[in-house]
């Protein structure tokens, strides 16, 4: 059954709260746990699941994330029939290039979903993580005859400042979803969307059409929200872990959450392996001087200094006597000799000088962008 | 479609000299620093020298090599136009053999040669570990009218006798060779890395192939014939790091070169990348009471002991309370509590039981069969040691020999 299932990525999500983050990237593309990518989690659970065509739309800043898919060769995409599809904005008489929301970029891409020939879509954004496979929910959504089912998990941590995207699914007891709140003040329901959802593809090209020609331009609030009552909707919990990229705050939270090996052993799930762009670096290496503890280090790594509760992405440099301490270091960040570091955010290439010391707190990390020299 | 030069990588030695390491796999499928195996350093020395036509020649258990070298997307050579090619022995109408020597197995191949129009053929041996533009190489072939060029490496005289030694004048033009001399008289050892006009190459083959005293080797038959009938042979002197890592010794000093401030081996370098095939596992943690240095340590690795002067491979799991000195772990290794590993090579899916001992000293009265270890312990792929296992350093331990240490317990 699955297999008569295609995919659908949105990576069109740029929130300001992931601040330097998302200068130049899209959410989609945003460094995650060491050496992986946002999307990498979401088209590992894809392919894990035996779904192999996949459509990937494209919206702003979407260079880096090209060039992190490639072919999809990676993945065991770069089929010769179906496959991964980069679906980017583009100009044509009835549209303009640049999407409102998720609805028009859905519609842009419409002659794709109409060419794929699985009768079942599943429909993911790329900012919320976790791994595991789509088949039992699937399986759920045609026994129970739903029109839509939604992923979701219990997530009791609620922070008003690092709301983003927040949908709250109220359900009878039977999981059927009566009513939902979209971004609430206050939150009724610990149930939260995992942003995936499952439905046939002809639901799906009936509902874009209808409210695109309405002018609706937000998937959650337009569709989602507003048929509630007259579409048969359906949750299916998720119990294993859950991160959601929404703010700095959450990402430095749900980063560390990775140095927990509870929490790293559901996300880097063996049977289903976390699937990335591979780079040819070679192990990380440890100098004389180095100490380290409780940290993630990727390969391609150089430490000679202090490191602790720190993740550390490929090819990071730590010079001798250098601290690094709750912090996250992404791709070639190098660290000069002396230098302190505490709770610190380094976007890919920053250096920073001998000697310099930068401290932030928990609830502030500093974040420094990309190619910042201190 | 033609192709100016084509490589032939001789992968079909068993490598009887690194013992239980090959009895399950040929040589060039060893694992070597940290996320390798030997025949990714021809190969990428290939691709990044532009050669886009491997043939790799297997006879000697080549399961885990076949599956290995997959259709060579892990360095880029799953070509249309070219790309990576097993080339087992095979049967004919008539016959079929072994490949019964170098030159041999060269000879049996001559159409998949003859099929891409070679114009130069470079030969070479997976069991070295080294980074070398070939294209360099080639240049200088060509530059030279060459017939034959011979990749030479500088060793001490003192050394000179366990080697091929190319005697050359001051214009690199080998004036004799000596295979193993006891006198040598100079220090110019084949790496065993050739190019050779194809065209004419096949020709000494042919006359090779028709002596039925020849053993059909390079360096015992066609160097020396070639060299004899007057044709211009040159040495290609080459002064970067090169070393056999055919026996268990220079294995182990292989992994330890790569270690130090300033590695005598150092493949941390965008330029000439070594490519692999790459694991998808996460990246390596190093837990609280993790203490390491001056090691390699690779993705997938858990660390909850100490590791010092040490290469662990992706997947290796060491537990509280272990110390690893100066040894290799190769990939998936589980290793206990309380464990002290010293000067070892662990295969690949070793288990190590808690308060186990590997290497330590031989006590009283014990002795151990150590021809190819010397005084480096060896624990073969798969093995699993019970706890609380003494192993004295130089024993090698597969599933036949484990008997020998755990019965006194």
């Amino acid at each position: 059954m699955i297999h008569d299932t295609f995919a659908l990525i949105y990576t069109g999500d740029t929130t300001p709260l992931l601040r330097e983050l998302t200068l130049s990237r899209s959410v989609a593309a945003v460094p995650f746990g060491g050496r992986y990518r946002c999307i990498d989690f979401v088209l590992s659970n894809i392919v894990n699941s035996g779904i192999d065509n996949v459509g990937v739309i494209m919206q702003k800043n979407y260079h880096s994330l090209m060039d992190h898919l490639g072919s999809g060769k990676e993945w065991d995409l770069n089929r010769k029939h179906d496959g991964m599809f980069i679906l980017p904005p583009f100009m044509t008489k009835d549209n303009a290039g640049v999407f409102r929301g998720d609805i028009d970029a859905i519609h842009a891409v419409m002659t794709y979903i109409r060419r794929s020939t699985q009768k079942y879509v599943l429909l993911t954004g790329s900012h919320t993580i976790f791994n595991t496979t789509f088949e039992d929910m699937l399986k759920k959504h045609v026994e129970t005859g739903a029109d839509i089912t939604i992923m979701y998990n219990i997530d009791p941590k609620f922070n008003p400042e690092d709301q983003n995207r927040d949908l709250r699914l109220i359900m009878r007891e039977d999981s059927r979803v009566t009513e939902m709140e979209w971004n609430p003040y206050r939150p009724r329901t610990n149930a939260r969307s995992c942003d995936a959802m499952i439905m046939e593809k002809k639901l799906l090209e009936y509902l874009i059409e209808e409210a695109y020609a309405r002018g609706d331009s937000d998937f959650t609030r337009d569709i989602l929200q507003r048929l509630c009552g007259t579409l048969k909707i359906y949750g299916w919990r998720y119990d294993g872990y859950v991160a959601r990229l929404d703010s700095i705050n959450t990402y430095y939270k749900c980063s560390m959450d990775m140095l927990n090996v509870n929490y790293a052993r559901d996300l880097y799930n063996h049977e289903h392996p976390v699937v990335t762009k591979v780079k040819d670096q070679v192990s990380a290496k440890y100098g004389p001087n180095s100490d380290v503890s409780n940290a993630m280090l990727a390969d391609g790594c150089v430490i000679d200094g202090a490191v602790s509760d720190s993740i550390l992405f490929r090819g990071v440099t730590v010079a001798e006597g250098a601290k690094v301490t709750n912090s996250i270091l992404l791709q070639g960040t190098t660290v000069g000799a002396g230098a302190v570091l505490d709770h610190v955010i380094c976007d890919k290439n920053c250096v920073i000088r001998p000697g310099r010391s930068l401290i932030g707190y928990e609830n502030f990390p500093i974040v420094l962008k990309k190619g910042a020299t201190v | 479609m033609k192709k100016k030069i084509v490589a032939m990588l001789l992968a079909g030695g068993q490598g009887s000299r690194l013992g239980i390491l090959t009895s399950h796999m040929a040589k060039p499928a060893v694992p070597f620093g940290g996320k390798y195996r030997i025949i990714d350093f021809p190969l990428s020395n290939c691709v990044n020298s532009d050669i886009d036509t491997v043939g790799v020649l297997t006879q000697y258990r080549p399961l885990a090599l076949n599956a290995y070298l997959g259709t060579g997307q892990h360095w880029d050579l799953d070509r249309s136009s070219g790309g990576v090619f097993v080339l087992p022995p095979y049967m004919t109408e008539k016959d079929g053999r072994w490949y019964s020597g170098t030159a041999n197995a060269i000879w049996q191949n001559r159409e998949f040669l003859d099929q891409y129009d070679a114009e130069y053929v470079l030969i070479l041996s997976g069991d070295h570990i080294y980074k070398m533009d070939y294209h360099k190489m080639l240049n200088f072939h060509i530059e030279n009218n060459a017939a034959a060029t011979i990749a030479v490496f500088r060793v001490p005289l003192s050394e000179a006798h366990r080697f091929g030694i190319m005697n050359a004048d001051e214009n690199n033009n080998i004036t004799s060779f000596e295979e193993k001399p006891k006198n040598p008289k100079s220090g110019n050892a084949s790496m065993g890395i050739y190019i050779f006009n194809w065209k004419l190459l096949r020709k000494y083959m042919e006359m090779d192939d028709n002596d039925p005293n020849s053993e059909n080797d390079f360096g015992k038959n066609i160097i020396p014939s070639m060299l004899n009938a007057g044709e211009k042979m040159m040495a290609y002197p080459f002064d970067g790091y090169w070393k056999d890592v055919g026996t268990i010794t220079s294995l182990w000093e292989a992994n330890m070169d790569m270690l130090g401030t300033t590695p005598v081996l150092d493949l941390n370098d965008p330029a000439w990348r070594i490519y692999t095939h790459n694991l998808a596992l996460p990246p390596h943690y190093m837990d609280k009471t993790a203490k390491v240095s001056d090691s390699l340590v690779t993705e997938g690795c858990v660390v909850r002991g100490v590791v010092q002067h040490s290469v662990l491979f992706a997947g290796t799991h060491e537990d509280i309370n272990t110390e690893i000195l100066d040894s290799v772990v190769f990939p998936n290794a589980m290793i206990g509590k309380n464990c002290s590993v010293k000067k070892a090579i662990i295969g690949e899916n070793v288990v190590i039981g808690d308060g186990c001992t590997i290497g330590g000293p031989l006590r009283e009265g014990e002795t151990v069969d150590n021809r190819l270890t010397d005084d480096i312990t060896l624990l073969g792929n798969d093995v699993s040691i019970p706890a609380g296992t003494y192993i004295p350093q130089g024993a090698v331990v597969n599933a036949d020999t484990l008997h020998l240490f755990t019965k006194e317990a």
